[in-house]
């Protein structure tokens, strides 16, 4: 069969990090096995209608002419399959996903979470907030304690953008004036890969996070540094690379808890240094990259709201140490 | 009426003289000739398809490797919206209603024209000028960019800043006009203008199809209008429409754009169907199996498709009440095509089915929908939906519906239809190879995308990571597209070398069942030299009825040879009532169409007052239209 090649390369290619069907979270994983129940339907359509389609072509002379081909053979597969076997298909196929899959998927029930967390969408990052701690908020990686039921709250500033973790739950979108809701819940410890899935302007296809699922006790530490203020700079440098960020331009955008940078227009930096990769996933947090980020941006992820800034080798230098520093 | 007594070639040679068009450009510019307008329109989209396609190729060349550089995220989203709109708005629609529906409904239904001929070439000059609008756009740096669904708040002026989705919501409003004409036409044909006899149940299935497009054409676009309207003033006069700062709803847009989108996807295919239903009983040498039930199915799948609208919108944080009724209508519309699917294979299972061209491509047509058609009962599924909606799982569904399900048949219809339009034979040979080369082409292309879009690919991203598992389907995807550009060239080149080389076709090669092929090939100006009098849904299976026709002609009956007539008859069962007297070419229609696309043009750089001029011009030029009516026959 034609479509039996593609299904075993799909198989083969199982466990990428946004794999629908490499589900670890129980929402996910009753929808990839029911994608696999309509995949087992859809190849005995598909067989069915390509078998109808090869017995016209081997048929084709065996009728001679002059007799008058017959209707009820035709009748009988329309009322039979056509009618009859699709409409109990689509009955069962309604009731399973709309009735009885759609109960855990949807929004949760009031109080049936025991976290919070608010994803923000911003053109083009991911700001996560986590509403009942003192402002603890982080950009672009998201922490929840595994096997734990988390409430996301979906919501943005400016134009619709989805939020989706495929291995987790199905996706949801951010719709200006709105809040919407739903459940994730992470089986193992891990990393899980997820991305802006509503087109959201030039820089949509950089607009990815991660969520790690912690042991508790490692997400309430993680939690409680997060709600602190940022980290006194220690050190010559780091001090003069915090002027240069209170003087310089960045903090008309930025907000460091702790220090009179307020901006709101770019990420939360006050715990950069804690963050795995920066800019959506764009680039890994590592100093290098970070120092071209902050001369270049335009040109690693073009059209972003962050404009290049003019810095000379030795500001850049104490920038880049105080950034360093906030941990 | 006839009153002397002429022998039969005098009164063709005057049927002739009343029905000649104007020669050479003038001809082309002023006719009213269904024939040549739907020619006009043929050729019109072609060109828009390779303007698409091409759009296409550079979208997949860019997303061949990951990290790839060829184009940046600026031109990659306009690559996409162009592609988009180009593709159902230029390309699709007005091939399936503008030049297979001009130029066959009328021959099907035994009429010489179109019920208001002036009006059919308007829609084709509004149709142009709005395509060169937008082409326009996009050829000074303001193609649009906010996908080709256009949602808000990203097309707002806030987020877009620039002109170019000016651009969009003028060029949708302006091709809009021309569906409407187009569409009301083409009802108002099939009702009044069949020959004497052709009741409903003998009207061609391709005719239902047609009537459920300018049904759902007609009742679809003014809510798309509505919606371009709201979002041109919030753009330019600072409505607040889709902004809820001010009690205005994000949402508004997206259901009234659905509400329009949804129908139209079936409205892109239902045509399809009918050109499907029309060349299966040719290749068959039978009737289609179950007539009245696949007429009635394709006028459900179009109104059912009314109703499922919000399944575009399961993410959007709907109640849940609400997605669930989506969620069942979405299941009902399932069954009106799994009707048609069944009667097509069955007709050709116990049929003479003669592998032509055409029929390998109606089959490969039922293969593809089949398979669209699956993954999209997948979507009663709303967590499934849920789960994989805006990614390539869902660009791989709808690209095996519109492209295997809409384009396949169009290709099979050129084949099908070639020897009636040019009086030649195509290449058999070549054009089973096409067929060939844009099946593998086609599912190389589309299939990998299930794929990737199960491994999380989003749609409209213009470049993505090494590392995601992607990178070998998209290559093959873009292997794929290449192969189809390659088939389509030797479909066109057959068609071309064909035309000029071919052999003779005669007038009926196929042994057609309608009555496009009982008059010769190309038609005469005038189409029948006798209006046929019908009796079965196969008229050209009655031989008495057709060797009749030839008696009238010698005896003047229904020959209408005394002006440029045309009978009508009663909505529903066909009898003969009246004889009425048609219009003839005309200036107006283009020179409307062009101050129209002024209009149009002024509205987008905001000079209002010179579109108000241009706009008093279309209204002196219909009066200039009006001023010379067909006089009473
Ligand atoms: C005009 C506003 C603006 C200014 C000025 C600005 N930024 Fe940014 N910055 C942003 C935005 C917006 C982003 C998010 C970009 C994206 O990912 O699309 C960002 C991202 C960043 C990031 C990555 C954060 C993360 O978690 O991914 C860093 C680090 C950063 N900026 C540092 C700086 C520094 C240092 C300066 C001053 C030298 C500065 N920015 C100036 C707007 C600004
Ligand atoms: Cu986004």
């Amino acid at each position: 069969m034609l479509a039996l090649v593609p299904l075993t390369l799909l198989l083969a290619s199982c466990g990428s990090a946004q794999d629908t069907l490499n589900p670890q979270g129980p929402q996910a994983k009753t929808i990839a096995s029911e994608f696999w129940w309509m995949l087992g339907g859809c190849v005995f359509a598909l067989a069915v209608i390509t078998g109808l389609l090869v017995l016209a072509w081997v048929r084709r002379g065996s009728m001679g002419p002059g007799r008058e081909p017959g209707e009820r053979a035709g009748w009988i597969v329309i009322v039979v399959f056509g009618i009859g076997v699709m409409v109990v298909g689509l009955v069962v196929l309604f009731f399973v996903s709309d009735v009885h899959i759609m109960g855990q998927t949807e929004q949760p029930a009031a109080g049936s979470t025991k976290l919070t967390v608010r994803a923000i969408g911003h053109q083009w990052y991911w700001e996560f907030d986590y509403p009942g701690t003192k402002h603890a908020v982080t950009a672009d990686e998201m922490h929840i304690p595994v096997r734990t039921p988390v409430l996301i709250e979906a919501q943005t500033t400016d134009v619709i953008h989805t939020v989706w973790v495929p291995q987790l739950n199905r996706k949801i979108d951010t719709i200006p004036g709105q809040n919407n809701e739903i459940e994730l819940y992470a089986d193992k410890v891990g990393r899980y890969r997820g991305q802006c899935n509503q087109y959201c302007g030039l820089q949509h296809a950089h607009m990815s996070f991660y969520v790690f699922a912690d042991p508790p006790a490692k997400f309430e530490a993680w939690l409680r540094k997060q709600a602190q203020p940022a980290a006194s700079p220690t050190g010559e440098l780091a001090r003069a690379g915090r002027n240069v960020f209170m003087t310089g331009a960045c903090s008309a955008c930025h907000t460091i808890r702790g220090t009179p940078a307020h901006g709101t227009v770019g990420p939360d930096l006050t715990h950069l240094a804690s963050r795995t990769t920066l800019a959506g996933l764009t680039i890994p947090n590592r100093k290098g990259y970070l120092g071209g980020w902050i001369l270049d941006s335009q040109h690693i992820k073009p059209g972003n709201q962050m404009p290049d800034i003019n810095l000379d080798g030795p500001q850049l230098q104490a920038l880049l140490a105080y950034l360093g520093g906030l941990k | 009426m006839a009153t002397v007594e002429l022998p039969a070639r005098e009164r063709v040679e005057r049927l002739e003289q009343m029905w000649q068009g104007k020669p050479g450009i003038l001809g082309w510019l002023t006719t009213t000739d269904h024939k040549k307008i739907g020619l006009l329109y043929f050729w019109t989209t072609l060109v828009f398809f390779a303007a698409g396609g091409a759009e296409a190729l550079t979208m997949r060349t860019q997303l061949a490797h990951a990290n790839n550089n060829v184009v940046g995220p600026a031109t990659y989203d306009e690559l996409f919206t162009m592609h988009g709109v180009t593709m159902i708005f230029f390309f699709i629609i007005p091939m399936t209603t503008g030049a297979f529906g001009n130029y066959l409904i009328p021959l099907l239904i035994g009429a010489r024209d179109m019920a208001f001929p002036r009006m059919n070439a308007l829609s084709y000059w509004i149709f142009l000028t709005s395509g060169l609008f937008l082409y326009i756009g996009f050829a000074t740096g303001n193609g649009p960019n906010g996908a080709w669904f256009g949602f808000t708040p990203l097309t707002e002026r806030a987020f877009s800043p620039t002109r170019a989705e000016d651009f969009y919501t003028l060029a949708l409003i302006f091709n809009g006009i021309s569906s409407s004409l187009g569409s009301a036409n083409f009802i108002v044909t099939m009702f009044k203008l069949r020959a004497p006899g052709m009741s409903f149940n003998r009207m061609p299935t391709f005719c239902y199809a047609f009537l459920a497009a300018s049904f759902g054409l007609l009742f679809a676009l003014p809510v798309l209008t509505a919606d371009c309207i709201y979002l041109y003033l919030d753009r330019i006069v600072g409505t607040h429409f889709f902004d809820p700062a001010h009690g205005g709803s994000v949402l508004l847009w997206q259901h009234l754009f659905w509400i329009f989108g949804h129908p139209e996807v079936y409205i892109l295919i239902v045509p399809a169907f009918g050109i499907a239903t029309s060349i299966i009983p040719a290749m068959t040498q039978r009737k289609l199996v179950a007539y009245p039930l696949v007429a009635i199915a394709e006028l459900l799948v179009v109104f059912i498709g009314f109703g499922v609208w919000a399944h575009h919108m399961y993410t959007t944080g709907l109640p849940t009440i609400q997605v669930v009724f989506f969620g069942a209508a979405t299941a009902m519309v399932v069954i009106p095509s799994s009707i048609q699917v069944f009667s097509w294979c069955m007709s050709m299972v116990t049929g003479r089915a003669r592998f032509k061209t055409p029929l390998l491509f109606i089959a490969g047509f039922i293969w593809m929908f089949v398979n669209g058609g699956l993954t999209g009962i997948m979507f009663v599924s709303i967590p499934f939906d849920q789960q994989v909606h805006d990614t390539y799982f869902v660009i791989a569904h709808f690209h095996y519906i519109i492209f295997g399900a809409a384009v396949f048949p169009i290709f099979g219809g050129m084949y099908y239809w070639f020897p009636k339009v040019t009086g030649k034979l195509y290449l058999e040979r070549p054009g089973q190879i096409s067929f060939w080369l844009i099946f593998v082409g086609t599912n190389l292309l589309f299939f990998p995308m299930y794929i990737v879009g199960l491994l999380g690919m989003p749609r409209q991203i213009y470049t993505y990571p090494g590392n995601m598992g992607w990178t070998a389907y998209n290559l093959a995807e873009t292997i794929g597209g290449f192969l189809t550009a390659f088939g389509i060239l030797v479909c066109v080149g057959n068609l071309l070398v064909s035309y000029l080389r071919g052999l003779p076709s005669g007038p009926d090669p196929w042994l057609g069942p309608t009555l496009e092929w009982a008059t010769s090939s190309p038609p005469p100006e005038y189409n029948f030299a006798v209006i046929p009098t019908v009796t079965s849904a196969y008229p050209n299976w009655d031989p008495e009825d057709r060797e009749e026709d030839v008696r009238k002609l010698a005896d003047g009956v229904m020959v209408l040879e005394e002006g440029h007539e045309q009978p009508v008859v009663t909505t529903a069962d066909g009898n003969f009532s009246e004889v009425i007297e048609m219009p003839h070419s005309s200036p107006w229609p283009p020179t409307l169409g062009l101050c129209l696309g002024l209009v149009f043009t002024f509205l987008v750089l905001e000079k209002f007052f010179v579109a108000g001029i241009f706009g008093a011009l279309c209204l002196l030029s219909l009066v200039g239209w009006h001023a010379k009516e067909p006089q009473e026959a």
